[in-house]
């Protein structure tokens, strides 16, 4: 991971906050999205070969992701680049702010980029046109072969600086790929760039694997194996592929995450039928138990502070969802509305908690507060559970399953996203059929 | 009083017809009674008689009256063989979230062994496993395919 750090020349060269300038409100659905137009990046002609990269191309390359970027989030609307009024390198040097009006524009990114000596540098900068000012600008030097890398956190700084939010582009995605017949799934651990690309798997489909989950600094997973028949919760080097078994415990240990700080792996362990939760400090390897009860304890996730995990638990008859400090003390019922409730996930801004819900044959995603209060069920279907927060707490990565045929035809499992708004649901393109998604925090962080 | 007493006739009767057809229609369908399938059609034999799974309600893991009569077959079976070691797989249907389906797997499974270990045979010789909702039987997303889903299974493991 170290190796992908990008090295920031300098920040921010110039902002300029004097007056009104066009901001995206990102607290409601928005029906009206920003027009913008993305400049292609003029490619320097000193540019040099660097292996396997379209040097020519990078240019529209990264203008494209960006543009993809920009329209999956449902708040830009990027504009066809036939009706673009001024060639790039002249654009970035100085718009026609009056032109790119013209074409309804309201905001307007430009850059270069420059490949020598097996490095890629890359100026952008955005520019309100009605203000007919430069909002922002940031110039970098990478490895070549990050390019698409390049477009992620150019997205991230523009979405940055007209929603007043961090972006969510420079991540990851990990994720069970699957394939094969219902009955017969062989599952993969995977991870892919947010966007799709870039796809790597990282075991072979010998044994069934299951919900991985990043730590905070994206470097180590969490997940459940059935190597060797034996259910285990794991814990994987991305970078070496070093991986072992989390405790030694005498029975099945599942559902793990990270504690926010990343010292720690709370999960539950099932022995004579009864699931409890535990946690394990990674360094000092010490196991504590959390909760002590007869019912399913199960699926735990911490506040953002590291100070309470929320649970779900049968313990009234049907799961509900808990919360209680990370010791286990004060345990509160906070699910009391009709269906049952499961998957708690902690947003990372710490005021809402996502779940799934049942209720009559159907499954909903949704989020409330953190005391319960507030329900708002964002997308209802045949089955869809395991909601995972996007870094800036906005959009949701749950996966999906289709209503199988009497032969199992027809089946599929997909991931799909959702902005807390309830608006902007779509599909993720994955290689394969995929479940158990987790979002990373942002890469370059 | 008159009219009073007769609408609460009336009442009684309504409600006693409301009783029973609920009743029926819950009652049993095909193969499942209740939610619990009671068919043959996905079952396997440790032995001649002795079938090697048990089916459950949705989210529960009580025995039914049928569980038990197979269970028992299963310990005189494991009585008779004494070096047979067994491991018990306990499954989930589609219709849960995965975590939750794992522990519900568990919870059957050991309902299972549980039972089996009060006909005298020894836990040393009962493993357990669940794989949730991860190994259908059925791959069907209908009623039927979810109530043979439910299920713990015995499995000779020597």
């Amino acid at each position: 991971m170290k190796k992908l750090l990008i090295l920031f020349f300098f920040k921010i060269l110039f902002i300029n906050n004097a007056f009104a300038l066009i901001e995206v409100d990102i607290t409601r659905g928005n029906l009206d999205p920003l027009p913008i137009a993305v400049s292609p990046l003029h490619v320097d002609i000193k540019s040099e070969a660097f292996d396997g990269i379209k040097i020519k191309e990078l240019g529209e390359n990264i203008s494209s992701i960006v543009e993809k970027n920009f329209k999956a989030t449902g708040l830009f609307n990027p504009l066809k680049k036939e009706a673009f009024v001024q060639k790039p390198d002249i654009a970035h040097l100085k718009p026609r702010f009056e032109d790119w009006r013209l074409i309804k524009a309201q905001a307007l990114v430009t850059g270069k980029l420059l490949v020598k000596d097996g490095k890629l540098k890359v100026e952008f900068r955005l520019w309100d046109l009605a203000a007919a000012k430069e909002m922002t600008a940031l110039a970098f030097t990478t490895t070549p072969s990050n390019w698409r890398r390049v477009a992620h956190i150019i997205s991230d700084k523009i979405y940055e600086r007209l929603t007043g939010e961090e972006g969510y582009f420079d991540t990851r995605i990990i994720f069970v790929a699957e394939s094969g017949p219902k009955n017969q799934r062989i599952k993969k651990l995977a991870i892919m760039d947010q966007d799709g690309a870039n796809t790597k798997y990282l075991t072979l489909g010998n044994e069934l694997v299951l919900t991985p989950r990043f730590n905070p600094t994206n470097q180590m997973v969490t997940y459940m194996s059935y190597f060797r028949n034996m259910p285990r919760v794991y814990l994987l080097d991305i970078e070496t592929g070093t991986q072992e078994v989390v405790g030694n415990f005498p029975g099945m240990t599942f559902a793990p995450r990270f504690s926010p700080d990343g010292k720690k792996i709370v999960m539950s362990f099932a022995k004579d039928g009864n699931s409890d939760i535990y946690t394990m400090d990674l360094d000092t390897r010490v196991v504590e138990r959390i909760t002590n009860h007869s019912s399913i304890d199960t699926s735990p996730s911490f506040s953002p502070d590291g100070k309470y995990i929320a649970f779900n638990s049968d313990r009234s008859g049907l799961q509900q969802i808990y919360v209680m400090r990370s010791d286990g003390s004060g345990v509160k019922r906070i699910t009391f509305g009709n269906g049952i409730y499961g998957t708690p996930v902690w947003s990372p801004r710490g005021d809402l908690i996502a779940f799934t819900k049942m209720r009559k044959g159907r499954f909903f995603i949704g989020v409330m507060r953190i005391d319960g209060t507030g329900e708002r069920l964002l997308t209802e279907n045949y089955y869809q559970e395991a909601p995972s927060w996007s870094p800036n707490g906005r959009v949701l990565v749950f996966y999906r399953e289709t209503k199988a045929g009497t032969k199992g035809e027809g089946f599929s499992a997909k991931l799909w996203s959702i902005d807390i708004t309830g608006y902007n649901e779509r599909r993720l393109n994955t290689e394969t059929d995929a479940s158990d998604p987790s979002w990373s925090s942002l890469l370059s962080k | 009083m008159i009219f009073n007493k007769n609408l609460k006739n009336i009442l009684l009767v309504v409600f006693t017809t409301l009783i029973l057809s609920a009743c029926s229609t819950a009652k049993k369908s095909g193969n499942i009674d209740g939610d619990v399938y009671t068919g043959k059609e996905t079952v396997k034999f440790l032995a001649s008689g002795v079938p090697d799974r048990v089916f459950f309600a949705t989210n529960k893991s009580s025995l039914t009256t049928a569980a038990r009569e197979t269970l028992r077959k299963q310990a005189t079976y494991l009585r008779k063989n004494k070096s047979l070691n067994v491991t018990i797989e306990g499954h989930a249907d589609e219709r849960g979230t995965r975590e939750y389906n794992l522990a519900l797997g568990e919870r059957r499974a050991n309902a299972a062994k549980d039972y089996l270990m009060t006909y005298g045979i020894s836990g040393k010789r009962i493993s357990v496993i669940s794989y949730g909702k991860e190994k259908p039987v059925n791959p069907a997303s209908t009623s039927l395919a979810w109530s043979q889903n439910r299920r713990s299974v015995t499995v000779k493991v020597n």
